[in-house]
């Protein structure tokens, strides 16, 4: 049995040797991530940009896990507005029974004007419980994605469906809360929140207090999602994106792999929702419908969706050109939030990631020999 | 028993309008699995085309007849480039097309802000189309019958341009295998293109009866589009008997809820409806079979 | 470890009244190299498809005494029996080494599943061998010529340690001299394990079948070995007698999915 082109040939082939930048680049860049955000951007900012970095950095939660469902496991999820939402009514529910227990209240304002009782919603009373309403801004929007998530994949309803299925969610949620003015505050949401687990929001310094748990929220979110997509799991969501039925013949079920990539995602949503509402004092069905949930989208899709620092990158840069230049000029970043689409999505589907990727291995390839080959996802970091 | 009938007709109605919106994605959808965000857009660019024309020819009844096939061409011509530019270059990564058609979908409504200002406006609907018959009891609002026709009407055109025509063959074809009919010699980009203006063409006459119906404004394609793309995967991808039931299904479902609940819950409640629907048939109503993995 | 066998009986698929296959007997015994031959539209993938779970079928299909009939498609999986496909499917943007080890790990814990891959599994390295890629394993998937893809995929099955491998067309497109070595690679793997190959190649066939089962509408058309099933007038009555529409022997049919 000899053979010519024989599949059997063995040679030992040489670990390429990982250089020493190589081998510390990641927690080098965490590390300076942490210096950036936890060291030097509150020095030099000031009370009132700090403030909204924080706000932006909940937009960059949301961007981790969207890049985690999208980027890694081809899960378009149009919808994270809703868990967003659940998150942050959650912590605004408590926030507000808190505020009013202040003031010797037993029902928040907005109850008092448009509500239609003395007494408050029986699912408004456990919010009163912090413990309970920290574990239901992270577990209820988990629990949502998981069922949704269930039933969706298990029948394997996929891409444009999956996608519109979970933006109609985003639109329902908030057509809900408007109609519930009562007990919602309707279009206005949850507004003038005053304290935070017995901090003044007005003071500064408690607010300075708000951005350093934000920044290290994202800071430790953005660490689990890097494992994550290191791991095996990691590997296999890929698989799973690109061809979810030959995973199937392998023995794995599909829905399972991407059930935790979404419920992942939307645990982050909630608590980005939840630590949204001490930064900016309100939450409103305006922060959570179709058009906010595509925005959370945007980010990662400019910054590139594969790539967790270009996502979160992404996030951050768009809500400050947002809030930068939709005040002067509204029209002007209309266009360009949807030209930002168009060019990024359409043309560099990387996002700007795959063009620092595509720098760098321009870069190795000079450097080392011709033939090495380069991952091309854009995966950085 | 007049109660339910009156909430069937409205209904129906509500589902008539939303089959106009859907006819027109089913087609794009089904030929290309192009989700195409803008599409709400070309709704609005169908109402505006009424509004303008309002201004000129101030008989409305003859401005709204004008308006129809106008806003069809308009709105068509926009989908045609729309897919020139864009979406053919797009075709293999469909949930990008998704998110570059929304970035589109911005940018047009912007404009229209830009050129005819935020607020809404509104359209004389013609004496004709004002008031209501009563038929054993039940009212019918002329607007909304008339809008009932015209989807119908556009129901009826588009099957006859399917069965009959080359080019509806064509376009069975490429829905039905792209592969095969391009190594048969159709020319696929062509197809497509067609199918474009078809479909986004539709979405003017769309907005033409909308207008008879709601004001007019830059965002009002949004209020729609979402619920017709569910009308859509309910239905199954590029079936028209699958989108003609289910939106006349969804909209009596939702104005008997709407009855009933709230507006807000009903919503939700449909919503639900619609997931456990698809529990059931996950590929909507009517399926093409195919052997394909995907 | 010796593959198990395949017992089918009375098989049934039916595409909106189309009988794709219409009670088809089999037996495959353990460590057998079988070759599933017939004409375009005689039932050869769809048979394949119905044993995976991927089509729904009547009748009754037993591996190792346990119905598979109505298991979802990856408990079918992970009784032990892979496939391939007509076009070679692999995680094109994953590495060789990537792709053989999420073959090699359906079984893993979560605990496993969340730590990084640490070093080559046993079994992956084995694989990695067997069908010479080991110089490639870090080669993303999607750059490998298509014979070596096809390999991968072999691989793939060999890692999920798989007791029935059933193979759709794995030398389409290939060189003459890749044939060879993927006959030579099936031989090696059946004994081990018992291989099922749907093939239009002939002369392939004749090289390296241990047996043969021809199907012809969905029905088997003759069995045995390749000697007695090319004795078989009916068999060349279907290949021979209807001349002016042979079987496209030694064209790949490229792309039919």
């Amino acid at each position: 049995m000899t053979t010519t082109t024989s599949p059997t040939k063995t040679t030992s082939v040489a670990q390429p040797s990982v250089s020493l930048l190589e081998r510390f680049r990641v927690p080098g860049a965490f590390l300076l991530g942490a210096v950036l955000l936890l060291g030097i951007a509150p020095l030099v900012l000031s009370d009132f940009r700090l403030n909204l970095l924080a706000k932006y950095l909940c937009y960059a939660i949301v961007a981790v896990g969207v890049s985690l469902a999208w980027g890694r496991g081809g899960l378009l999820v149009l919808g994270q507005g809703v868990f967003f939402g659940l998150g942050g009514y959650a912590m605004a529910m408590h926030l507000k029974l808190a505020d009013a227990a202040d003031t010797g209240q037993t029902l928040p304002d907005f109850m008092q004007l448009y509500g239609t009782s003395d007494a408050l919603p029986w699912w408004w009373k456990p919010f009163a419980n912090p413990a309970f309403a920290l574990a239901v801004t992270v577990l209820l929007p988990m629990a949502v994605a998981a069922l949704l998530g269930f039933l969706v994949f298990r029948r394997r309803v996929k891409g444009a469906y999956f996608a519109i299925l979970s933006q109609a969610l985003a639109a329902a949620l908030s057509i809900w809360l408007i109609g519930q003015q009562a007990t919602t505050g309707g279009t206005n949401g949850l507004t003038d929140i005053q304290g935070f687990f017995g901090y003044s929001l007005n003071d500064p310094v408690n607010q300075r207090m708000v951005y350093f748990i934000i920044a290290a929220v994202l800071l430790l979110l953005m660490a689990a999602a890097r494992q994550l997509f290191v791991s095996r799991y990691g590997e296999l969501l890929i698989a799973v994106r690109d061809s979810e039925e030959r995973v199937r013949f392998l023995g794995y079920n599909p829905a399972n792999v991407k059930l935790v990539a979404y419920v992942v995602a939307a645990g982050m949503a909630g608590l980005a929702g939840a630590l949204f509402v001490p930064a900016v004092g309100i939450i409103s069905p305006a922060l959570i419908g179709i058009v906010p949930s595509i925005g959370f989208v945007v980010g990662a899709a400019v910054g590139g969706r594969a790539s967790l620092v270009g996502a979160v990158l992404g996030a951050i840069a768009v809500a400050w050109a947002q809030s930068t230049l939709s005040d002067a000029f509204p029209a002007a970043w209309t266009y360009l939030q949807g030209l930002l689409l168009v060019l990024a999505v359409g043309f560099l589907p990387g996002g700007l990631a795959s063009l620092v990727t595509l720098l760098r291995n321009r870069r190795t390839q000079t450097r080392t020999t011709p033939t090495a080959s380069t991952a091309p996802t854009g995966e950085t970091a | 028993m007049t109660v339910i009938l009156n909430q069937s007709f409205t209904g129906i109605s509500i589902g008539a309008v939303l089959l106009l919106i859907a006819l027109g994605l089913t087609l794009t959808f089904g030929q290309m699995g192009v989700i195409n965000m803008a599409h709400g857009e070309f709704i609005m660019a169908g109402a505006y085309t009424t509004y303008v024309l309002q201004k000129s020819i101030s008989s409305a009844g003859l401005s709204l007849l004008v308006a129809l096939p106008l806003a069809f061409l308009v709105a068509g011509a926009m989908g045609a480039l729309l897919e020139w530019l864009l979406i053919r270059r797009l075709y293999t990564r469909p949930l990008d097309t998704l998110l570059v058609t929304w970035g589109v979908s911005l940018m047009l409504q912007q404009l229209a802000r830009d050129i005819f200002g935020a607020p809404n406006v509104q359209t004389h609907a013609p004496d004709l189309l004002i008031g209501n018959v009563s038929v054993a009891g039940v009212t019918l609002a002329n607007n909304r019958l008339f809008i009932l026709g015209l989807a119908l009407l556009c129901v009826l055109g588009l099957t006859l341009i399917l069965r009959l025509t080359s080019l509806g063959r064509r376009i069975r074809a490429v829905v039905q295998n792209r592969d095969l009919a391009e190594v048969s010699g159709i020319a696929t980009e062509r197809v497509d293109r067609t199918t474009f203006f078809i479909g986004s063409g539709l979405a003017g006459v769309a907005g033409v009866a909308l207008t008879l119906v709601g004001p007019i404004g830059p965002t009002m394609g949004t209020n729609y589009i979402v619920d017709a793309f569910l009308v859509v995967v309910v239905g199954g991808i590029g079936q028209l008997k699958g989108s003609v039931i289910t939106a006349f299904g969804l909209g009596v479902l939702q104005s008997v809820l709407e009855y009933s609940t709230t507006v807000s819950v009903a919503k939700v409640v449909v919503l639900v409806a619609i997931v456990a629907f698809l529990q059931w048939r996950p590929q909507g109503l009517y399926t093409l079979r195919t052997r394909s993995l995907a | 470890m010796s593959g198990l066998g395949l017992i089918v009986r009375d098989l049934r698929v039916t595409f909106d009244g189309f009988k794709a296959v219409d009670g088809v007997d089999l037996d495959i015994r353990p460590g057998d190299l079988r070759f599933l031959i017939g004409p375009n539209g005689a039932g050869k993938t769809t048979l394949v498809d119905a044993v995976t779970g991927l089509v729904k079928a009547t009748g009754s299909v037993r591996f190792g005494g346990e119905e598979l009939l109505g298991k979802p498609v990856h408990r079918i999986a992970r009784m032990g029996i892979g496939r391939t496909f007509q076009t070679a499917t692999v995680f094109e943007e994953l590495t060789v080494l990537q792709n053989l080890d999420i073959a090699a790990g359906a079984k893993r814990g979560p605990l496993t599943m969340l730590r990084r891959r640490k070093g080559t599994p046993e079994p992956v390295t084995k694989a990695l061998e067997t069908t010479g890629l080991t110089d490639l394993r870090d080669r993303p998937a999607g750059v490998l010529a298509h014979g070596q893809k096809q390999w991968l995929e072999i691989g793939m099955l060999l890692v999920q340690d798989v007791k029935l491998l059933l193979l759709d067309e794995p030398v389409a497109g290939m060189s003459h001299d890749e044939r060879e070595a993927t006959g030579e690679l099936l031989q090696r793997v059946s004994g081990d394990h018992t291989v099922v190959v749907i093939e239009h190649d002939m002369d392939f066939m004749r090289s390296f079948a241990r047996s043969v089962t021809v199907l012809h509408a969905g029905k088997i058309l003759s069995e045995g070995t390749v000697t007695e099933v090319q004795a078989d007038a009916k068999v060349q009555e279907v290949y021979l007698g209807r001349a002016s529409e042979p079987e496209p022997a030694a064209i790949p049919v490229a792309e039919e999915a």
